[in-house]
Parts: C-alpha cells; structure tokens; sequence
C-alpha cells in the first residue's frame, strides 16, 4: 500500500498569478487509490498531479493553466529543478519529497 | 532516471533544448545558449567596436536576460560596447510601476545607467489617463504607437548607435504568422529582420531573435536572474491571442517550427508592385515616420482635441469625428474642409469613372497594405496591374489636395486617401472590419507598433494565456 507522498509545487514566471499569488506550497498527496480508485495504476503520476491540482488549486480561469489533461503549451514544468520533458513528462512517478516547478513563459516582457 | 548531458561532461542533463532536442547540463547548457547569441550578433554583425547600444528594458524576461547575456558577452568578447539600459514609463498603474523596479534592480545587478522616459513627460498623457479616455478598446495602438517612438527619443537623447531589443523567435514568428494571417506583406517582408532602420534612423537590433522563449525562461531561472511577470492591465488583441496559441500548440508538437516559421518569412519572396514605405521625418514632431505626419502626432492630436479614436479605425470616422469637431470651433473652418473634401471627392470620382472601378477593386483586395495604396494615387494608378488610363488625370492635382488637407487637419496621408475611398464605397464595408484590432492600416513604420513588444504577450493571456 503507498503510503502519502509529500512533495513542493512551485509556481513562477506569472504561473503564481493563478495560484492566489503563492509561489510556494508544501502538499501531501492521499493514497492514488484512495482519491482516484478507478486509476489504473498505484503511483502518482504527474498526470494524476494536474488533475489533484485542478481538483484543489486552481479555482478559476483553468484554461490558463492546462489545456486537456496536461499543461498549457507554454507553460514549463521542472521535476526537481530539470526539465519534465527529461523524464517522461505526464507519465513521471512523482517521488517522495520531489519539487514540482511549474513556470509560465507566457506573460509578458 | 537521470539523463545523462550530451556533450559527455560527465553530469546529468538539466534541460531538453527546443531548438536541437539535446539534453544538457546547466553549464553547457548556458554555454550553448551564449554562444549562440555571440553568432547571431557577430554574424549580422549587429555591434561595432566602441558603440554605445540601448537596451530596451522593460523587466521582464526578454530584456533582462538580453541585458545579462549582453554584458556577459560584452566582457568575454572585448565587444568593447558602452551598455545602457532604456525603459519606457507608460503610466500604467500596478504595471509598469512595479515592472520598473525591475529595471532598477538590473541597472544595479549588471551596473549599467539607466534612463528612464515616461509618456507623461512626452506626450502629457500616462496610458491610465488615455484609457480614461479611450476606453480599453485600443489602447495598445496608443501605447504600442507611443513606445516606439518614445524608444526613438530616448536613444537620441542617449546618443547611442542602435537600440537592442528582447524579441526572441517565438516573438518573430509570431508576428510573422499575424502579418500572413492580415495580408500585411510590406511588414512580412521587414518583420523578419535582425536589424531594422534606415539613414537618420536608429536602428533596432534583435540579439536574440534565434533564441527560443523557453530558453530564454530557463536560462533565467537558471542563472537566478530577477525578472517581473504580470499581465498587463488592458483589454489585449484577441486575433494576436489566437495566433500565439496556435504557434505554442504547434510547437509542442514539433518544436522546429518556430525557426521553419522565421525561415519561411526570411525566404519568402514579395512581388515587385508591392513596395515598402520610404522613411521620412514626420513634419510635426520631426522623428521617423513613414507618414508626412506620423502616428503618435496623429494620435496625440487626436487625445488633445478631445477626438481620441482619430487615427485608430477607418478614416471615414476620422474625416467625420474632424468634420464634428471643427463645426463646433469655426465655421469657416469647417466650410474648408467640406470643400476640399466635396474637390477630392470629384477629382477621385473621375478617376474612379475612367478606371471603370477597376482602380478600386484593386485597393480593396489590398486593403490592408497601405504602400499599394500609396502607389496607386502616386504612381500611375495601381503601379501598372490597373488598366486605367491613369494619364487622363493628373495625380498632381489629386495630390495637392491631400497635401492640403494634410496640413490643415494634421491627418496623414494614408488617412485622407481612405477617405476618399471610403466615401466611394459608401464606407459601409471598410469600416468597422478594424474598429477593434490592431491597426496595420493606417501606420506603416514598424511591426512591433502594438503591444506585442511589451505588455503585448499579455495580450495572448485572454484567451491563449
Ligand atoms: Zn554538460
Ligand atoms: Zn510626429
């Protein structure tokens, strides 16, 4: 059984502007099974992330943060301070006590 | 599973570039990065020896790490360049405030002087009190309008050979995919440039115009560089939002279309007839213009006779927003105008008539691209693709007309050969198309007019984020 995975969400580069302005927030995730049961899988992926973030995070203006179930194009995401697309993007096995960046490239300059 | 760095270095990669699809480590990865920009600027040979260079710096991404990578490179190089930093104070409360103490905090970090400009001081208008005016319907053309000549005036002041820009690729081609997607062939054809700028002009200069966006953020975050993200305040271009999202789809897909989209617009050929605005001073204000009067005058006059859309939708609105206006001052004013206009009218019916239309059908299929326009009253009606016996009129006495106008009512000449043509057209058709989007029409100095150049991106936020 997995036990709660604690892990840091990080929002920069305007990304924080949809997120009550907070940059940083510490979060414990439940077991997958527990707070997705028809997922197939036991680990939290970041594809389960999006949606956990979705469910509790972002209240409005969604579009701005994800375009179907990933982010919006545009929007970098860093697994521990290295480029997501390194690690299989969605499909990463979020580990404990891993840091989530999310940047957005997409406000102005 | 870490990956390892492709230049075999021995340490993981820390990123995978866009541009190339390699996986590097943060060193060669800033290593890459620079080198680049040093190519791009040694190849177009963007810099001289000795040469002071304005960096225009708002705060955010582009420009601060256009300023750390210039003075970087500016130090490994021996480009022996004098580094300045530029910014532009719109008056845009909670926005550009905060983002200029951004340009603080760099003036400090890279330890470059900094001048600072603001509308306010030029023009007697901050963009909150335009927008008070306006409402949010247009106010990029203002601000984009009023920045780039405020960019102009700044570098004069600071007498410096060229005046450095953030505009990174995905900027270019961006704006190359709006200029195909309005028909703006004068601005496709010099949107891609690296260095624009004619004699008497201060050129701009895009150092980083290979370099892709998310380059530029990770290089910032890597490097810890301190930078202002917001969105900007005003109703932003929903046609230009579009554009960027669809590009940013595309380019998750298959990132090497930003760099095909720039190549596409380097390559691409532009038939003869359409040829692009000669650079003149404006008569009032006596910066660049590719009008006898230029677009911030227009503007301006606009804002201080109370008259703020003069200049921003189609000039039949302009002639009877003046017409309104001079009815209230003189009459007599008024009665002048009326006749020139009721002259131009008859002088461009007979044209029109012994062109069969033809004339006219042809500058509205090209409607938004004001040189055909110009060509077609200067040169022989249509630059030759019109078959009108352009010889039966003299386009002397047309133009003597719109030169007359011209200095009476401060409109430019595009906006009073519109005019006429509008008035043909019964102007129902021309008018209200561009009421609310960024005007390519009326202004043909330079692509980066709106707000694409600043808060511009933001506009993207709308819809496209
Ligand atoms: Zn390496
Ligand atoms: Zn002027």
């Amino acid at each position: 059984m997995a036990e709660p995975l604690n892990l840091s969400i990080h929002f920069g580069g305007g990304a924080e502007l949809l997120f009550d302005k907070i940059k940083k927030r510490e979060v414990e995730l439940p077991a997958l099974k527990k707070y997705m049961p028809d997922c197939q899988h036991e680990k939290w992926t970041i594809r389960e992330l999006l949606q956990w973030i979705k469910d509790n995070l972002l209240k409005e203006r969604l579009e701005l943060f994800m375009q179907g179930d990933s982010v919006r194009p545009g929007i970098l995401v860093l697994i521990n301070d290295a480029d997501w697309e390194l690690y299989g993007e969605l499909d990463y096995e979020i580990q404990n006590n891993d840091t989530i960046l999310f940047i957005s490239t997409l406000h102005g300059g | 599973m870490p990956v390892p760095c492709r230049r075999d270095c021995g340490k993981n990669a820390v990123l995978k570039r866009p541009k190339t699809g390699d996986a590097l480590c943060k060193e060669c990865f800033f290593w890459a990065f620079e080198t680049e920009i040093h190519y791009t600027i040694t190849k177009a040979e963007l810099f001289n020896k000795g040469d002071s260079v304005a960096i225009g710096a708002s705060g955010g991404k582009d420009s601060t790490v256009l300023a750390y990578v210039l003075k970087t490179l500016n130090q490994r190089y021996n480009y022996g360049l004098n580094l300045l930093l530029l910014s532009i104070d719109e008056g845009i409360t909670g926005y550009r405030d905060d983002s200029l103490e951004t340009v603080k905090q760099n003036r400090d970090d890279y330890e470059m002087p900094l001048k600072i400009l603001s509308y306010k001081d030029l023009y007697g208008w901050t963009m909150d009190e335009i927008v008070a005016q306006i409402g949010r319907k247009n106010n990029c053309t203002f601000c984009g309008v009023f920045r780039r000549q405020a960019l102009d005036r700044g570098a004069a002041m600071l007498d410096v050979k060229c005046i450095a820009t953030g505009h990174n690729a995905d900027d270019i081609a961006e704006t190359v995919l709006m200029n195909v997607l309005r028909g703006d062939i004068a601005r496709l054809k010099r949107c891609t440039a690296i260095s624009t700028g004619s004699e008497g002009t201060i050129p701009r200069v895009k150092p980083l115009k290979y370099t892709y966006e998310k380059e530029i953020v990770m290089y910032a975050h890597y490097k810890k560089l301190v930078y202002f993200s917001t969105e900007c305040v005003f109703a932003p271009n929903a046609y230009r939002g579009h554009a960027r999202a669809l590009l940013k789809d595309m380019e998750k897909i298959r990132p090497s279309c930003i760099m095909d989209i720039i190549y596409s617009g380097e390559t691409m050929s532009v038939k003869e007839q359409v040829s692009l605005p000669t650079q003149r001073i404006c008569s009032r204000c006596k910066f660049v213009s590719s009008q006898e009067v230029c677009k911030a005058c227009v503007l301006l006059e606009g804002l201080n006779k109370g008259l703020p859309k003069l200049g921003i939708g189609k000039s039949s609105k302009a002639k009877r927003m003046l017409e309104e206006y001079n009815s209230k001052q003189t009459q007599n004013e008024s009665n002048k105008l009326e006749e020139a206009v009721k002259d131009l009218k008859d002088v461009s019916n007979v044209a029109t008539d012994k062109s069969k239309g033809l004339c006219r059908n042809k500058k509205n299929t090209n409607k938004e691209n004001d040189n055909v326009d110009n060509k077609c009253n200067k040169n022989n009606c249509c630059g030759g693709t019109c078959k009108s016996n352009a010889k039966n009129i003299d386009p002397a006495v047309s133009n003597k007309k719109l030169n007359m106008l011209l200095e009476q009512y401060g409109l430019d000449e595009q906006n009073t050969e519109d005019l006429s043509n509008t008035e043909k057209a019964n102007g129902s058709h021309i008018e209200g198309e561009n009421s609310d989007n960024e005007e390519p029409t009326v202004n043909g100095d330079d692509e980066d007019d709106t707000c694409s150049s600043s808060c511009g991106r933001l506009g993207s936020l709308q819809i496209g984020f």
